[in-house]
């Protein structure tokens, strides 16, 4: 995979097919990127476990925090990291070490370790760097236009209303029904 | 889509927006509505923390002025865009997230005069100090850089007209000196110029002119190109800092590359006020959606009426970029291959009464103050805008007393060129 630049299809079919994703170093202080994208992504439907030993046995953003990545209870889809980029070989390392595998792993805005994803890769899990799955959302469902955003999509299809709000848009955007 | 990256018509038509996810109404809906409800506290608290993307008042963001938003930081190349009331307001809000008091930046001396005003007058309250720069000169632009210099402003086809700006050039100026380069690129255009591909870091828009196109709304855009690291130099503290209004927030960690565009809302347009009326932004939308076909032929237009009035006998000289010979024609070949734009000046024989002669004489050109009109516009700056001005004041600003500047519109290019004709007859 070429980490310069993302096709939109292998972003989308990532957050489309993780229902489990967990949060290295997510924050409990709600103006921390990692506390809102934790939020943000349990509001999208994600299964979402902050892990953060600082906060383990507590929670962050309204969700139980774990120590450890092997501490969360369920397997894990899609590991998130908040970690800068010199500590994600050891994220890595322990993200291979669980069983199953995740699928993804993913790191921040700012956060790329080649040789990290190199690893990974070769271990057959899907990476995606030096973004945020909070914006790749919002861009790929539309919502991030709401806030003068370019999504860099354009389409003719109706977006998709998610739950009960009025605020939410899915990620689905579902051609029309044939009759 | 696919990853195809769609052409500029195609995003005119279509960037930013959708059908809308309520109604499923295919044009852009004005939500002419002051506020949003919240789905519920929580969601209210998010939104006003920055947590989460959505509407919660109109002063901060609107949904039709988002689409707006979007296309124009399409058709810029851009990562974001914010929408405001004015051309005027852009440049407030954008140096207002730039600058603290004390602070200076360079100005290309060749601009709009109301910029001209601004920057030497309404700014100056504020502690911000404006060096200008010459355009033709370039190591003018590096003799004014100070270390108190935050930013570096041209235009790109500048007013009034005919003076085209050697973009990389000073892109290179800017990057040296380690502050962003701000193009208004209102007069150009993205069809027929896009800045950031030479090196702008942020654009405006006063869309009152060629984007709206039909003269019937003011609004301003701001582009962020997302090209500039706000963290170098650490001299950005809007971006870079905890912002005590937002539970501590560092905006260019949160934001990335669009941090810029979401500076310039969050904190300028929440506070300063500025914001676009919806309505206006349904129209300059609408607008947009021709600019190619109707810039296409304002420029092919153009350079018909200039070459017509380079060869009158009444005229002593045309300033138009796109006529072979004018001082400015190698740069508009490097920058502006489509055509040079429908704004220029010409000078007259007779000097300041057959300026006043030709504006009074005119049938199908309308006189006025304003640019960027389907309409052909007309204006002897020396009678009107620049009249407080000394002669020679004037002429340093390209306004001299037998100077007319034409915004040629795209009616039939014969009636154009008939109605001069006729006009310049009378002179």
């Amino acid at each position: 995979m070429n980490h310069d630049q993302y096709p939109d299809a292998y972003i989308r079919a990532i957050l489309s097919g993780v229902k489990t994703v967990a949060i290295v170093g997510a924050s409990a202080n709600p103006a921390r990127p990692s506390f809102f994208v934790t939020k943000y992504l349990a509001e999208r439907g994600y299964r979402v476990f902050p892990v953060n030993p600082g906060q383990a046995g507590k929670l962050v953003a309204g969700l139980p925090a774990y120590a450890t990545l092997a501490d969360v209870p369920e397997p894990i889809d899609m590991v998130d990291v908040f970690r800068a980029s010199e500590h994600v070989p050891q994220v890595v390392e322990e993200a291979l070490a669980l069983t199953p595998l995740p699928k993804v792993i993913w790191t921040q805005l700012g956060v790329r370790n080649d040789a990290a994803a190199a690893t990974a890769e070769a271990a057959g899990v899907q990476v995606v760097m030096n973004r945020c799955p909070k914006i790749e959302y919002a861009r790929l469902s539309g919502e991030i236009g709401w806030t003068g955003v370019n999504s860099r999509t354009i389409s003719a299809r109706r977006p998709q209303r998610l739950g009960q709000g009025v605020q939410r848009l899915s990620i689905d955007r579902p051609g029309p029904t044939r009759t | 889509m696919t990853d195809r990256i769609p052409g500029f018509s195609t995003l005119a038509i279509h960037a930013g927006a959708q059908p809308d996810p309520t109604t499923g109404a295919r044009a852009t809906p004005i939500y002419q509505t002051t506020s949003f409800v919240f789905d519920d506290v929580d969601h209210a608290a998010a939104l006003f923390g920055l947590q989460t993307f959505g509407n919660i008042y109109t002063r901060i963001g609107n949904p039709t002025n988002a689409v707006l938003e979007e296309r124009v930081a399409a058709l810029e190349g851009g990562t974001a865009a914010l929408a405001v009331a004015s051309g005027h307001a852009a440049q407030h809000l954008v140096f207002h997230t730039l600058l603290t008091p004390g602070d200076e930046f360079v100005a290309s001396r060749k601009l709009y005069g109301g910029s001209i005003n601004q920057f030497n007058h309404a700014f100056k309250s504020y502690g911000w100090e404006v060096a200008w720069a010459d355009p033709d000169d370039i190591s003018s632009f590096e003799r004014a850089i100070t270390p108190k210099t935050k930013a570096i402003f041209v235009e790109s086809i500048a007013n009034p007209g005919g003076i085209v700006t050697d973009l990389k050039a000073i892109s290179a100026v800017a990057k040296k000196a380690g502050v962003p380069l701000i193009v208004d690129n209102t007069l150009a255009t993205p069809y027929l110029w896009r800045p950031i591909e030479h090196g702008a870091d942020i654009v405006i828009h006063s869309a009152t002119k060629f984007l709206g196109g039909h003269g019937n709304s003011i609004g301003g855009v701001i582009v962020d190109a997302g090209t500039f690291d706000w963290t170098a130099s650490g001299r950005y503290p809007f971006l870079t800092q905890p912002r005590p209004e937002y539970q501590g927030i560092v905006l260019h960690e949160t934001f990335g590359n669009f941090a810029f565009a979401i500076a310039c809302r969050v904190l300028g347009l929440r506070d300063l006020g500025p914001a676009l009326s919806p309505f206006n932004a349904f129209l300059i939308l609408t607008g947009i959606e021709t600019l190619g076909l109707r810039v296409q032929r304002h420029s092919e237009n153009a350079l018909a009426v200039a070459r017509f009035l380079a060869h009158h006998p009444a005229v002593a000289g045309v300033s138009y970029a796109g006529l072979p010979g004018d001082r400015y024609h190698a740069l508009a070949e490097t920058y502006l291959p489509k055509g040079a734009g429908a704004v220029f000046t010409f000078r007259l024989k007779g000097g300041y009464e057959a300026g006043v002669n030709l504006v009074s004489n005119v049938e199908l050109f309308s006189h006025l103050a304003n640019i960027g009109d389907t309409r052909s516009l007309i204006i002897h700056p020396a009678s009107t805008t620049h009249r407080q001005l000394s002669d020679e004041q004037k002429t340093l600003a390209g306004a001299g007393p037998e100077v007319v500047r034409l915004s040629v519109g795209i009616e039939d290019v014969a009636d154009i060129i008939a109605d001069l004709d006729q006009a310049l007859a009378k002179v």
